[in-house]
C-alpha cells in the first residue's frame, strides 16, 4: 500500500505485523522535460545524481553518492550512477539500498538528496520522484513526487531515521542550490 | 549486420516482432519462460513448452526438432512480465545423446520475422549439460535487449527450471517430457527449412536433422518416465542458486537463514565457492568498518562532553560536573556495547557460513588439513584460485577469511624471510624465520604442483648455496622437481637463460599469432620458478634476467616464487626498487601487513602451513609423480 507523502509528513517504517523492515531503496526517477520552440525534438539529457549522507550526531560521518558507491561499513549502496534520466517508463533511474539492520549503531539519520550535476534547474525535469521500496518484498512504502519544478537545482529529498527500535521516514522536499551534496551540508543542517 | 554475441553480451532489439532459430545437430527441445522483474517465473503458465506451445506474444515449437523457429512478439506479452528466457533441452529417447557435450554446439540467432539476422550465439563450451539457457530477452528502461547466457543444467530441465524460481519445477519438466515423448511417437524426420538463410549454421551444426526410427523409440519414452539426470555426474555439482544443494529448513523466528556453501554468483560451484569467500571477506571488512567508526564517534563523542562539563563554570565542580561527566561515560558505554552487539551478530553470522564453505573448498583452496587434501587425486582440469593463507582481524581473531589468488598468477609471489619477528615471544629468530619462510615456499610450490592436471605444471629451485635442501627434500625426494636445485652462480644461469629464453620464444610466438610454429617438443606445461636466498649467487646479468621474468613471465606461464631478506639485496639500491613492488608480499610469520580492497583495514596475514607432524605433502607428491609416470 502505497502512502503518498506531502511535505513534512513521516511513516514509520515498521511492517503491519510489527517487525522491522530490514532492507529498503530509496529510488530516484525523473525525465527531461521537452523543450518548447524550434528544435524541440533535441532532447537534453539531464544528470540528477542521488546522495545518502549518514550522520551522527548532526554530524556527518560518511556519505555514498557516485563516486563512493559503498558506505564503509557496506550498510548503503548507491546502484550506479545514470547520467541521462528514464525514458519516463516510472522504473527507478538511480537507486540507494540501505541494509537497516547493519547501519552502524552510532548512525541515527540517513538524508536523501538529488543534485543537477549538469547545472539545469528543476524546471528542465519533469516526473522527478522519489520512493522508498521494501527491498525484500519489491512492495512500494512511500512515494513523494516533486512538485513543479522552480529555479532550484537540488532538492532535499528525505530523511530515514531512528526512533524507537525501529526507523522512521520523513519526506522533507526542500528544494536548495548545489552541484554535489557538499554543497548542501548547510541546507540539510536545519533538517536533522 | 548481425552481432556475434559472446557469452553474457547483451544487444539491443530494434523491433518488437522477432523470431528466434535454434538449430542443433540432433533433435531438441526448446521452450521460453517469461519472467517478471525480478527475474522470478511466477507459475506454470508462464512457460512455453512443447506441452503448451502458445503463449501471448510467443510460441514454441510443440515437438523436438534439431531447428526451431520460435515467434516472439515483444509489445503483446503481458506487462509485468520484464524477461524472456529460451531454453533447450534434450529429448529422452533410446541411442539419443544424453549431454549437449555430445552434439555440435548449438545455435541461436534472433531475426527479423523476414529472416534478417539481428543477433546470433553459438552455444560453445557444454559438457554433461542436458538442459541449457540460450538466451534472454529482458527490459532494461524500456527498450528491450538479448543476452547471451549459455548456463546448462546437468540436472535437466527440472534443474533449469527451479533455477527461474518455478515452485512446481518438476511436475512441469516431466510434463514437457511428456508432451514431447507423444509428439516423438508421431513424429517424422524434421524437415530441413527450404531457406538455409542463417547458412553457416547448417554448415556448422554438420548431420542436422539427423534420420531416427520415431515409433518404437518415442513409444518407450512414453511408457516410463525420464531419468533427465546424466548418470556421470552428481546432482550436488547442477548449479541451481535457487535451490542450493543442502537447502536449509526455512528460517524461524527471525532467525537468520543457515548459510550454505556455494551461495554465490559463478558459472560453476568453484567460481561460486571462490564468489562466496570474496563476499565474506567483504562483509567482515565491512562489519569491522561499522564497528570501528561507531567507537571512534563514541570517543570523540566522550571527550566533547567531558570538555564541556569541564568547560561550563556552574558545573565544573560539585555534583553537576559530576553527574554530566557520568552520564557522558554511560552514553559512550552504552554506545560500544550496542556496536559490540552488531559486531558479534555479524561475526556470528560469518562464522557460521565459514563453517560450511571451509569444507566445501576444492584442494586448491582448502587448508591443508582438509580431508579433501587426504582423498587427493591429480585434477584433471586446473583450478580457478589458490589459497594463499588466511587472514583476520583482531576484532574476530577466531574466524580466519581465506586468502584466494586467480590462477594464472598475475604477480610473482616474494616469500620475506627478513620479515620483523612479531609481536609474541615465540616467534622464531633470524635463522628459524629464514626456515620457517622456505616451509612455506616449498608447502605453495607443492599446492600449485598439486593442482595442475599432470604434464601442466612444472618446478624448478634455484637454490645457490645449498641452504635450502632440508625445507627442499619433501620435492627432491620424491622427483617431483624437474632435475636437482640448481646450485652455484653457474646452476643460476643456465636456468635463467632458459627460462628467459622461454618466454622470448613465446611472446614472439603470440605477438606474431604464430602459437602453432613454436619448436617439436616444447613443452607447454606453466613453469614455477622457486629462488633461495636471493640475490645469492645472482650477478648482474641474471638480476636483470629474473626481473625480465617477473614483468614478462605471468603473461605466458612463466612464474616466480622467491624466498628473500630485502636487507641481503640492499647493495642493489633504489634499483630492485620495481622487483619488490611487483611482487606480492608474503610473510611467513602473522603479520599485518595485506590491506583489504574495500576499507583498507590491516589483515592479519598467515600462511597456509602444513600442520606439524603431518605427512601430507608426501603423500600428496607420491601421488603426483605416479600419475606422471603413468602419463609418459
Amino acid at each position: 500500500m502505497t502512502v503518498n507523502l506531502s511535505k513534512g509528513q513521516a511513516i514509520s517504517l515498521e511492517k503491519q505485523d510489527g517487525a522491522s523492515l530490514s532492507a529498503v531503496r530509496m529510488g530516484l526517477g525523473w525525465q527531461a522535460a521537452p523543450r518548447r520552440g524550434l528544435f524541440g525534438s533535441r532532447t537534453r539529457e539531464i544528470d540528477l545524481d542521488a546522495s545518502a549522507v549518514l550522520f551522527a550526531d548532526r554530524q556527518p560521518v560518511d556519505v555514498v553518492f557516485f563516486r563512493h558507491l559503498v558506505s564503509d561499513d557496506g550498510s548503503v549502496r548507491h546502484t550506479g550512477d545514470n547520467l541521462v534520466g528514464g525514458a519516463g517508463q516510472g522504473g527507478d533511474d538511480e537507486a540507494i539500498l540501505v541494509d537497516l539492520q547493519r547501519v552502524p549503531v552510532h548512525v541515527d539519520q540517513i538524508v536523501f538528496t538529488v543534485n543537477s550535476f549538469t547545472g539545469q534547474t528543476f524546471q528542465e525535469v519533469q516526473n522527478a520522484f522519489c520512493r522508498l521500496v521494501d527491498e525484500t518484498t519489491g512492495q512500494e512504502l512511500a512515494r513523494y513526487t516533486l512538485a513543479g519544478g522552480g529555479q532550484y537545482t537540488a532538492q532535499i529529498m528525505a530523511k530515514v531515521h531512528r526512533s524507537g527500535s525501529g526507523w522512521t521516514m520523513t519526506a522533507l522536499g526542500e528544494p536548495a542550490k548545489g552541484r554535489t551534496f557538499q554543497d548542501l551540508m548547510p541546507a540539510i543542517q536545519p533538517h536533522l | 549486420m548481425a552481432a556475434e554475441l559472446v557469452r553474457g553480451q547483451n544487444h539491443p532489439l530494434p523491433q518488437a516482432r522477432l523470431e528466434i532459430r535454434i538449430s542443433a545437430g540432433s533433435p531438441v527441445l526448446a521452450g521460453a519462460t517469461l519472467g517478471d522483474e525480478r527475474g522470478t517465473v511466477r507459475g506454470a503458465e508462464w512457460v512455453a513448452h512443447p506441452g503448451a506451445p502458445t503463449l501471448p506474444g510467443i510460441e514454441v515449437s510443440p515437438q523436438a526438432a534439431a531447428e526451431h523457429r520460435l515467434a516472439v512478439d515483444l509489445a503483446a506479452l503481458p506487462e509485468a512480465v520484464h524477461r524472456v528466457t529460451v531454453l533447450l533441452a534434450l529429448p529422452e529417447r533410446p541411442g539419443g545423446p544424453l549431454r549437449f557435450g555430445s552434439l555440435a554446439a548449438p545455435r541461436a540467432a534472433v531475426t527479423a520475422p523476414g529472416g534478417t539476422e539481428i543477433a546470433r550465439f553459438v552455444l560453445t563450451g557444454l559438457d554433461a549439460e542436458s538442459a541449457v539457457v540460450a538466451l534472454e530477452l529482458y527490459r532494461r528502461q524500456g527498450a528491450w535487449k538479448v543476452r547471451a547466457v549459455g548456463q546448462g543444467y546437468a540436472g535437466g530441465l527440472a534443474a533449469l527450471l527451479a533455477d527461474q524460481g518455478l515452485a512446481s519445477a518438476a511436475e512441469l519438466a516431466s510434463d514437457v517430457r511428456e508432451a514431447v515423448a507423444r509428439s516423438l511417437a508421431r513424429a517424422v524426420p524434421a524437415p530441413r527449412p527450404p531457406d538455409p538463410s542463417p547458412a553457416s549454421g547448417s554448415a556448422q551444426t554438420g548431420p542436422a536433422a539427423a534420420p531416427r526410427e520415431a515409433d518404437p523409440a518415442g513409444r518407450r519414452a512414453a511408457d516410463g518416465p525420464i531419468d533427465y539426470t546424466h548418470p556421470g555426474r552428481r546432482s550436488g555439482t547442477c548449479p541451481s542458486p535457487a535451490q542450493p544443494p543442502a537447502a536449509p529448513p526455512a528460517a524461524s523466528g527471525g532467525q537468520p537463514p543457515r548459510p550454505v556453501a556455494g551461495d554465490a554468483v559463478g558459472w560453476s560451484m568453484d567460481e561460486r565457492l571462490y564468489n562466496q569467500v570474496w563476499g565474506m571477506f567483504e562483509d567482515l571488512a565491512r562489519t569491522t568498518a561499522a564497528y570501528r567508526s561507531a567507537v571512534d564517534f563514541a570517543g570523540s563523542r566522550l571527550e566533547k562532553e567531558t570538555d564541556q562539563a569541564l568547560a561550563d563554570p556552574r558545573v565544573r565542580l560539585g555534583a553537576a560536573g559530576d553527574a554530566a561527566r557520568e552520564a557522558a561515560r554511560a552514553r559512550h558505554a552504552r554506545l560500544i556495547e550496542q556496536a559490540r552487539a552488531a559486531l558479534d551478530r555479524d561475526v556470528a553470522q560469518l562464522t557460521a557460513e565459514s563453517e560450511v564453505v571451509e569444507p566445501a573448498l576444492p584442494a586448491a583452496c582448502a587448508r591443508w588439513d582438509n580431508p579433501v587434501w587426504h582423498g587427493y587425486r591429480v585434477p584433471a582440469e586446473p583450478p580457478m584460485a589458490l589459497r594463499l593463507g588466511d587472514l583476520h582481524l583482531p576484532e574476530s581473531a577466531p574466524l580466519r577469511i581465506p586468502l584466494l589468488a586467480r590462477l594464472p598468477l598475475e604477480r610473482g609471489l616474494w616469500i620475506d624471510s627478513g620479515s620483523a619477528p612479531g609481536p609474541d615471544d615465540a616467534s622464531p629468530d633470524s635463522a628459524g624465520t629464514r626456515r620457517l619462510a622456505m616451509d612455506v615456499a616449498v608447502a605453495l610450490a607443492v599446492r600449485l604442483l598439486a593442482v595442475h592436471p599432470v604434464g601442466e605444471f612444472d618446478v624448478q629451485v634455484l637454490d645457490p648455496a645449498g641452504t635450502g635442501a632440508q625445507a627442499l627434500l619433501p620435492l627432491t625426494r620424491t622427483g617431483a622437481v624437474t632435475g636437482p636445485p640448481a646450485a652455484g652462480a653457474a646452476g643460476v644461469a643456465a636456468v635463467l637463460g632458459r627460462l628467459t629464453r622461454r618466454v622470448d620464444l613465446v611472446r614472439m610466438a603470440l605477438r606474431g599469432g604464430a602459437t602453432d610454429s613454436l619448436p617439436p617438443g616444447f613443452d607447454a606445461a606453466q613453469q614455477l620458478l622457486l629462488v633461495n636466498d636471493f640475490p645469492h649467487g645472482f650477478d648482474d646479468r641474471a638480476v636483470n634476467q629474473l626481473r625480465y621474468l617477473v614483468d614478462e613471465g605471468p603473461a605466458v606461464g612463466v612464474h616466480l616464487l622467491m624466498v628473500a631478506d630485502r636487507a641481503d639485496a640492499a647493495a642493489y639500491g633504489p634499483l630492485l626498487d620495481p622487483l619488490w613492488r611487483s611482487l606480492m608480499r608474503l610473510t611467513p610469520v602473522p603479520g599485518d601487513h595485506l590491506a583489504d580492497p574495500w576499507v583498507g583495514h590491516a589483515w592479519t596475514f598467515e600462511p597456509a602451513l602444513v600442520p606439524p607432524g603431518s605427512g601430507i605433502l608426501q603423500q600428496v607428491l607420491t601421488e603426483v609423480t605416479a600419475a606422471r609416470i603413468k602419463h609418459r
